[in-house]
């Protein structure tokens, strides 16, 4: 049964990070318009370093 | 901080390029207006990237990003850029824009609630799986010390997250505890507590039996309904803010120096107001200078223009036709059409309040009678136990938590966010919760004329009674105005290949007509008694040559399907009635064209609401379908009610659904919607019946598990979602 004692707060810390993830999604705004995000994906246009001044 | 957020947040995102993102952290030391831009033509991944491009390449702009969504652009740009600007390259671009007014959509801009239900329902989600997972240990046999250890994590678990998540039924609740009502709310939160209790106490007393995944489930499940049931309607909300944001409401003030553009809200009595041809009166006022015919069709119903000159009246939400008005303000803001329409909704809202939803009459049988079963379990069991307080209490708690109104909870917002999506595909707006469970018991409609079943622009009937030579001068003349009869006319004629004559010094005498010389003679196109004619009983207009005078006759043209609308209608066996305020000769003509027999002309707007009210308190189910200002009580009045996108936004606001396209055809399809969506909604209290049925006694007899108590529940939601469902 020692097994149950890290396996029990490793479920609990995924879980938290799970839970973690969710929020930190919901706060930046990425449920506000799944629709185009879904689009945005694949579009090639995209900025991968700075501009270049 | 959104905004940083935002591009942070998405780094590949596709258009809002470098530059301008680079340029939108300066906006905001710069100080840059924001703009909002309706696209309602986008769909795909290309308008994004194209839409945002043409935006970001044009003169001022810092920064634009396009949520598809909602069909809306967001824009910062330089102070002193008008989005009206903005939209209209855009249009020359071959995307469709309109501007949108940011003030009336602040609501919808931090969508707050949906937010807030939307991490209740995550904490309780992931709180749920965790716990699901301690359970299923607990269920294929942990015993003693492992068990207790789990029961415990459980708690730690379940009790912080139900204090959090179940919040909004708590508060529910307890305001209808408060008001001495019962609803489905109240025996949600006693089971929710009851379960987290009775389960910590067990565990207390390390007890076989912890009901914490049961508690957890329920809060998920059921938050799920309210999450479901927020989001049709936030959609709903968030599209008839949209339509009332098209309508900026701005007005051109004239002061000492200058003429500027500015909010009707900043408008003072006193004030002038300059009106453009064509534009709608922005507030309530007297003409000071200038003279012009009035459509007054969406606050009266006349379909026939109104001359008006200095000293005459105008109200907010008239259209100006003809002629440059300057006029007095003498009321304005609070004091007009707002509080007109603030008036009118507080109508609306009690009427709407009277009706008690499926939901609440469920929840008002449902309720007494859970409660009343616990009661009697624990009473039973101390009875049969001879006292054993913990076995009862177990058991009356089982009662309460396997009876759970999951199922119940999910009933109607699974059915009518089916139906309300359904509808919204088809260009209807439901916009009131209990709409559908109303529109389904309709058994009687009513329509308005001008501007519901007509479009409200008229179309030339009697062309071919004209020679081709006058025909050639009335749309010579008919060229040079904006007034709706003139284009009608020249439309007309253009259609019929008819050249316009050589006409010369071709002027507009407002509020009369249009004046030219045709081969040396004054000919004259407009109002009967400036060409001497006189006034036909249609709708019509006259052309003088020389002492000759010929009638040109309109008719109001269609809107598209109402003959559909109004065939349906009677199809599903419904009375049909035609209201209007209108002339007799033309409502007797629609009523024939489209097909209704019962019909009345010039009736006032307290005539409308009259009718419908004694249509009700004869037992009649009325549903109205009107767009006029003076539509507005008879709406508010009938039992159910619809009104077009064209009509005044106080219309809107009482109206239950709003049609957004053109047509008037989806309207037969809406009650059969509805109809099969109440049919879903009573099924779906049936099968939570049907399972209760089986449930309850398992219960009573003390024989219900932790885990059979998980397995019901999920078992009926899904029941419950997958009959909703069917409704697509």
């Amino acid at each position: 049964m020692n097994v149950l004692s890290y396996l029990i707060p490793i479920s609990l810390i995924l879980g938290g990070v799970g839970l973690a993830a969710f929020v930190w999604s919901l706060r930046s705004r990425q449920y506000d318009d799944p629709e185009g995000d879904s689009r945005r994906i694949l579009s090639d246009e995209f900025d991968d370093k700075p501009k270049e001044d | 901080m959104a905004g940083a957020v935002q591009t942070s947040a998405c780094p590949a995102c596709a258009a809002a390029p470098a530059a301008g993102q680079v340029a939108g952290s300066a906006a905001a030391a710069a100080g840059g207006a924001q703009v909002l831009l309706s696209l309602p033509e986008i769909h795909c991944g290309a308008c994004i990237s194209g839409v945002e491009r043409s935006l970001s390449a044009m003169p001022g702009v810092r920064r634009a990003r396009v949520n598809l969504t909602l069909k809306r652009a967001q824009v910062d740009v330089d102070p002193g850029i008008a989005a009206a600007d903005l939209a209209a390259a855009l249009g020359a671009q071959g995307w469709a824009a309109h501007e949108l007014d940011a003030a009336t959509l602040a609501g919808t801009q931090t969508d707050r609630t949906g937010r807030d239900l939307l991490m209740r329902l995550g904490v309780a989600g992931f709180a749920m799986m965790n716990v699901m997972l301690l359970s299923v240990a607990v269920w294929s046999g942990a015993a003693d010390a492992t068990r207790d250890l789990f029961h415990w994590i459980s708690a730690s678990i379940a009790i912080p997250t139900i204090a959090f998540s179940a919040q909004p039924f708590f508060r529910s609740a307890l305001g209808a505890l408060r008001g001495g009502r019962l609803n489905m709310d109240v025996p949600i939160s006693l089971a929710i507590l009851l379960a987290a209790g009775m389960s910590l106490y067990e565990t207390a007393q390390s007890g076989e039996h912890a009901y914490f995944d049961a508690a957890l489930s329920l809060t998920f499940f059921l938050l799920a309904g309210r999450f479901l049931d927020y989001r049709t309607r936030s959609v709903a909300r968030s599209a008839a803010q949209e339509l009332a944001a098209l309508e900026v409401p701005r007005a051109l003030r004239i002061s000492a120096d200058a003429e500027t553009m500015v909010p009707v809200a900043e408008l003072a009595v006193g004030d002038l107001v300059r009106v453009l041809p064509g534009a709608r009166v922005p507030v309530d006022g007297i003409v000071e200078i200038g003279a012009t015919e009035i459509d007054r069709a969406l606050l009266t119903g006349e379909s026939l223009p109104v001359a008006a000159a200095a000293g005459a009246e105008v109200h907010a939400g008239e259209v100006n036709l003809t002629g440059v008005l300057t006029v007095r303000v003498t009321a304005a803001g609070e004091d007009s059409t707002l509080s007109r329409l603030a008036d009118l909704v507080a109508v609306a809202e009690t009427t709407r309040n009277r009706y008690t939803s499926l939901a609440d009459r469920a929840a008002r049988i449902y309720a007494p009678v859970v409660h009343l079963l616990a009661l009697a379990a624990f009473a039973g069991w101390m009875w049969i136990s001879g006292g054993d307080v913990r076995l009862s209490l177990n058991i009356a708690v089982a009662v309460l938590i396997i009876t759970c109104p999951c199922a119940l909870g999910l009933a109607v917002p699974a059915v009518t966010t089916a139906a309300s999506g359904r509808l919204f595909r088809r260009g209807l707006l439901i916009k009131s919760a209990t709409a559908l469970e109303r529109l389904a018991e309709v058994d009687t409609v009513v329509f308005d004329k001008t501007g519901t079943l007509t479009t409200g622009t008229p179309r030339a009937e009697n062309l071919g009674d004209h020679a081709r030579r006058d025909l050639e001068v009335a749309a010579a003349l008919a060229e040079g105005s904006a007034h709706p009869l003139a284009q009608a006319l020249a439309a007309a004629a253009r259609a019929a290949g008819i050249r316009p004559a050589r006409v010369d010094d071709i002027r507009e005498v407002p509020g009369h007509g249009i004046e030219g010389a045709w081969h040396g003679e004054t000919v004259r196109l407009g109002r009967a008694a400036w060409t001497g004619a006189t006034q036909a009983e249609q709708t019509a207009t006259y052309l003088q040559i020389g002492g000759r005078v010929l009638t040109f006759r309109f008719a109001d043209s269609l809107r598209d399907g109402a003959a559909q609308a109004v065939a349906a209608m009677k199809a599903q066996g419904k009375d049909v009635i035609l209201l209007s305020g209108d002339a007799p000769a033309a409502v007797a003509d629609l009523a024939a064209r489209v097909g209704i027999d019962s019909f009345a002309a010039e009736v006032l707007p307290e005539g409308k609401a009259a009718r419908i009210e004694a249509l009700g308190a004869g037992g009649r189910r009325v549903l109205m379908v009107g767009d006029g200002l003076n539509d507005t009580a008879a709406l508010a009045a009938a039992h159910a009610s619809i009104s077009p996108a064209s009509a005044l936004e106080a219309t809107r606001v009482v109206s239950d659904i709003v049609l957004l396209g053109g047509s008037l055809e989806p309207l037969g399809d809406a009650v059969a919607t509805a109809r099969s969506a109440t049919r879903r909604i009573h099924e779906n209290f049936g099968i939570a019946a049907l399972y209760n049925a089986v449930a309850i006694p398992v219960a009573l007899m003390g024989f219900a598990t932790p885990l059979a108590a998980a397995l019901a529940m999920s078992g009926s939601s899904i029941c419950v979602t997958l009959n909703a469902l069917r409704l697509r």
